[in-house]
């Protein structure tokens, strides 16, 4: 196969020179947050003339609008999205914008959940046909239009950055000037799609629709939202999961100058002012009883024991190849290791907020909204309305990484609840999460315990392979319940129970435990541990096998081509065959297949002689099928390995007697830039219909980096964080 | 009460709480959005803006500190490697959720403001009090130096 490496990525001005753009400046993408009135004023503004589908409106300046049903949270959802329909539109790209979709199931579902949401890197694969087909419909309307008005056959008609061209009489018309014309005509069913060859902005480094507005401060974000007569909400919550509301006194807070309201919700009491600051300060003032009856009153190193029993007892089957325990227990060599895994805060840089304006009879919502119509019917719910009398505006989240995507609605639901409290008479309200309140608000990614037992025959090749999981449940109890089958949580054992390598007797079990800590899928969801566990240890197979962690995967790995490929392109580009690095440094290796997509990273490791570890390079091979932007896609791998080696440093949510241990980025530490590895991406071409990048970047980084330890020191990590990743 | 100070420029009067956080007094009383709130205890520099020239986290300076003084934020920056520094983040694509970018932009204008040639070493110095959670930090190095050769050609 042929690889084509994308480590030097060709810069946007050489993007916007080759592809003929006139100017960088023309490029100011952004959306709609204004509500239904103040939407159609702006379309009306943008003379949008035409308007083929749900996806596409073409206005009479040329300006293209399209329509995205999915979230931009900085994974470039929004450059993807634009990037497939202008394709097959032929659009000029520096005319190209970006609008959010509302909430609205019939147009906008996710095909990978039925709902209207973003999630699972499911964006691209959403979008690959039905956009395409969206764009190519919009151009052939636009095509039969000049056909017509030219009285000339389509066939002779050719279009190019939103212009169709008739090479015959030297004719040509812009989009603009044939939209009012092309409005008139039927939709086609059918259209015929581009072949890959004729792409002109798939696969070619289309500059982000965002960043303009993301350099400039003038991206719009929920923090931003201001409405005329706007209050701001601090919501109080239970020092411990599962704590209800006994009593409170509001006097203090109610004292503060600025405060408006002082009001009990489901999930709390409500601090609502005029700011932010007369808001927080009032919270810091009020005094509630909590009973905590119910409440999970355990600390996580509990847990964590209770766990390591629960490995010992017999679980339930995820995956039944052969029959792993005989195959082991009969094996010339024998080896097993156990991996613990903390709670993971995902922590975005911009903490919840909504922005929520309430009438007896409608609810208008603002938010970075990552489950659309789930959140519309939970909001109706907690505000006693029809779902279809909730709007909602999708704005730019900063930041989710899986936090703002959950079936409870959480923070949506409290920002409802509050202004239901407020009396529902349509003044807005903005619910503010601080720091504090996102580590300390749960729907964590769980605590997992897993233990891996393998088997060697004489011939030191892996016969055996057994691996028990013991965690908490994403999915039971709730609307995705049907993910859980016999008992089994898909997600709890993605990434193991599906292991790829070719091993004659396979058994992965899982044990499911219970807790009050609220928990939720994290970036790469199962993988963001599964992977940990099975790579780390297949590692330690190959130690103990005598064999090179590379070369003994690879051989295991002869019916996975994809995934044998991206493990050679790492090791090959890499230089995994060019020898040991000096004394104190190590390479490690780590492959995994999540949501369809293969990557795999090889991690340089520095380790001093006081065992503090610094990374510093990481080699990253992706195959996701056909590369839309490869641009975006390597940001997604840096990104990917930045989020994952920080939570593998240092990320972990501890409980002391119930109560959550880290308060804000001092006890909660994340990656920062004096910490982050030289990064080389490199992308393999492929024909495959594209699959998602912004998660299966996290999946290898913890093993390979821990692998590279183990290369450098001869100790195995089992335990994470990384004990001693702190330099301080 | 009231503080008087240059913001952005403009000689600036807001009417609050001398105690109330420079960036709630700029986000919610000036009614400028480009700064950002991220942690509230200097943790994260999604605050970061200019007081006389420095970089500083405008969540837990007071806003009766900046009395007198002249605040830069994202919306007013003007100077030669403050637009260099724009350029490169957009030139090498920088921003991804870009809730950070505002203060990530303001902490490099600072440092390029001092030190026209900075080193890794100086980078790592001036740029990790800002976190960035999409970890975009190997294009925002990228970016500061690309910015660095540009203010110097």
């Amino acid at each position: 196969m042929a690889i084509r490496s994308f480590a030097r990525r060709p810069t946007r001005r050489e993007f916007l020179k080759a592809t003929g753009s006139a100017t960088a400046a023309a490029l100011t993408i952004g959306f709609e947050w204004l509500g239904p009135s103040r939407r159609a004023a702006a379309v009306g503004a943008n003379a949008a003339v035409f308007a083929p589908n749900a996806f596409l409106r073409i206005g009479a300046d040329g300006g293209v609008t399209i329509i995205a049903k999915h979230l931009e949270m900085g994974q470039g959802s929004y450059t993807g999205i634009a990037t497939v329909l202008a394709e097959e539109l032929d659009a000029d790209w520096a005319k190209v914008r970006v609008e959010s979709a509302p909430a609205n199931v019939k147009l906008y579902a996710n095909f990978a959940f039925g709902m209207q949401g973003t999630g699972g890197s499911s964006a691209m694969a959403n979008s690959w046909t039905q956009l395409r087909e969206a764009g190519a419909k919009g151009r052939a309307m636009l095509v039969s239009a000049a056909a017509k008005e030219w009285k000339v056959p389509t066939t002779e008609l050719t279009t190019d950055k939103g212009v169709v061209y008739h090479a015959g009489s030297k004719r040509q018309a812009s989009y603009g000037s044939l939209a009012g014309k092309a409005a008139a005509l039927p939709v086609p069913d059918k259209v015929t799609l581009k072949d890959p060859k004729e792409f002109k902005l798939i696969g070619h480094q289309a500059p982000r629709v965002d960043v303009a507005a993301k350099v400039d401060g003038t991206a719009q974000f929920t923090l931003d939202v201001a409405l005329p007569g706007m209050l701001v909400a601090l919501l109080k919550r239970p020092p411990l999961f599962g704590a209800t509301v006994k009593s409170f006194d509001a006097s203090a807070a109610g004292a503060v100058p600025g405060v408006v309201k002082v009001v009990q919700v489901p999930r709390g009491v409500a601090v609502v002012a005029k700011s932010f600051w007369a808001a927080k300060q009032g919270r810091d003032a009020l005094i509630v009883e909590w009973d905590d009856t119910q409440a999970e009153k355990r600390s996580s190193s509990a847990m964590m024991n209770e766990y390591r029993q629960l490995a010992e007892q017999p679980a339930l089957s995820a995956r039944k190849v052969g029959d792993a325990v005989p195959a082991i227990k009969n094996a010339a060599h024998t080896v097993s290791a156990s991996y613990e895994f903390p709670y993971l805060a995902h922590a975005p840089m911009e903490p919840l907020d909504a922005v929520v304006k309430l009438t007896a009879s409608s609810c208008e919502i603002w938010a970075g909204d990552q489950f659309q119509t789930m959140d519309q019917g939970n909001a109706a719910k907690a505000a006693g309305l029809d779902p279809q009398q909730v709007t909602i505006n999708t704005l730019y989240a900063g930041g989710s990484f899986g936090r703002r995507a959950n079936v409870w609605s959480d923070y949506i639901v409290e920002a409802v609840s509050i202004a239901k409290a407020c009396g529902a008479d349509g003044t807005p309200i903005k619910l503010q999460w601080t720091r504090e309140d996102d580590l300390h608000g749960g729907l964590y990614r769980p605590m997992y315990f897993h233990k891996l037992e393998a088997g060697l025959n004489e011939k030191k090749e892996l016969v055996g392979w057994r691996h028990v999981i013991v965690g908490q449940s994403i999915m039971a109890g709730g609307p995705f319940e049907a993910f859980v089958k016999n008992g089994v949580d898909g997600t709890s054992v993605e990434g193991a129970a599906n292991i790829a390598y070719g091993i004659p007797n396979i058994d992965v079990e899982l044990a499911t435990t219970k807790s009050a800590v609220p928990v939720l899928w994290w970036r790469v969801v199962g993988s963001s541990h599964t992977t940990f566990a099975v790579e780390a240890f297949i590692d330690e197979v190959a130690h103990a096998a005598g064999k090179d962690p590379y070369t003994f995967r690879r051989d295991l790995l002869e019916h996975e081509p994809r995934m044998k490929a991206v493990l050679e392109l790492a090791a090959d580009k890499a230089g995994w065959s060019s020898g040991p690095l000096p004394k104190g440094k190590g390479r490690g290796i780590a492959v995994a297949e999540a949501f369809k997509t293969f990557v795999a990273q090889v991690a340089e490791v520095t380790v001093d002689d006081a065992g503090h570890v610094t990374v510093d390079r990481v080699v990253c091979a992706v195959d996701c099928g056909i590369p839309i932007n490869p641009d975006v896609i390597a940001a997604q791998m840096e990104g990917g390995i930045g989020f994952g080696l920080g939570a593998v440093l240092y990320g972990a949510i501890t409980l002391k007697d119930g109560r959550v241990e880290q308060d804000n980025f001092n006890g909660y530490r994340v990656l920062r830039i004096n910490e982050m590895p030289k990064v080389e991406v490199h992308i393999v071409p492929s024909a495959e219909a594209p699959t998602g990048v912004g998660e299966p970047g996290v999946a290898p980084i913890g093993p390979a980096v821990a692998n590279a330890i183990f290369a450098a020191t001869g100790t195995r990590v089992h335990l994470l964080p990384f004990p001693k990743s702190s330099k301080t | 009460m009231s503080t008087t100070f240059m913001l952005n420029g403009a000689s600036t009067t807001l009417d609050a709480d001398p105690a109330m956080p420079l960036l709630w007094a700029i986000r919610e009383v000036a009614g400028l959005h480009g700064t950002k709130f991220g942690c509230g205890m200097a943790l994260c520099g999604a605050c970061t803006v200019h007081v006389d020239g420095d970089a500083v986290r405008s969540c837990v300076m007071p806003l009766g500190g900046v009395a007198g003084k002249q605040v830069t934020t994202i919306e007013g920056l003007q100077s030669k490697p403050a637009k260099a520094v724009q350029a490169a983040w957009i030139e090498l694509q920088v921003p991804q959720c870009g809730y950070c970018q505002s203060g990530q932009v303001m902490s490099a204008t600072a440092l390029l403001e001092k030190n026209a040639a900075p080193t890794d070493a100086d980078i790592d110095g001036a740029m990790s009090g800002n976190i960035c959670r999409c970890a975009t930090y190997s294009r925002i190095r990228a970016a500061i130096h690309a910015a660095a050769q540009s203010i110097r050609a």
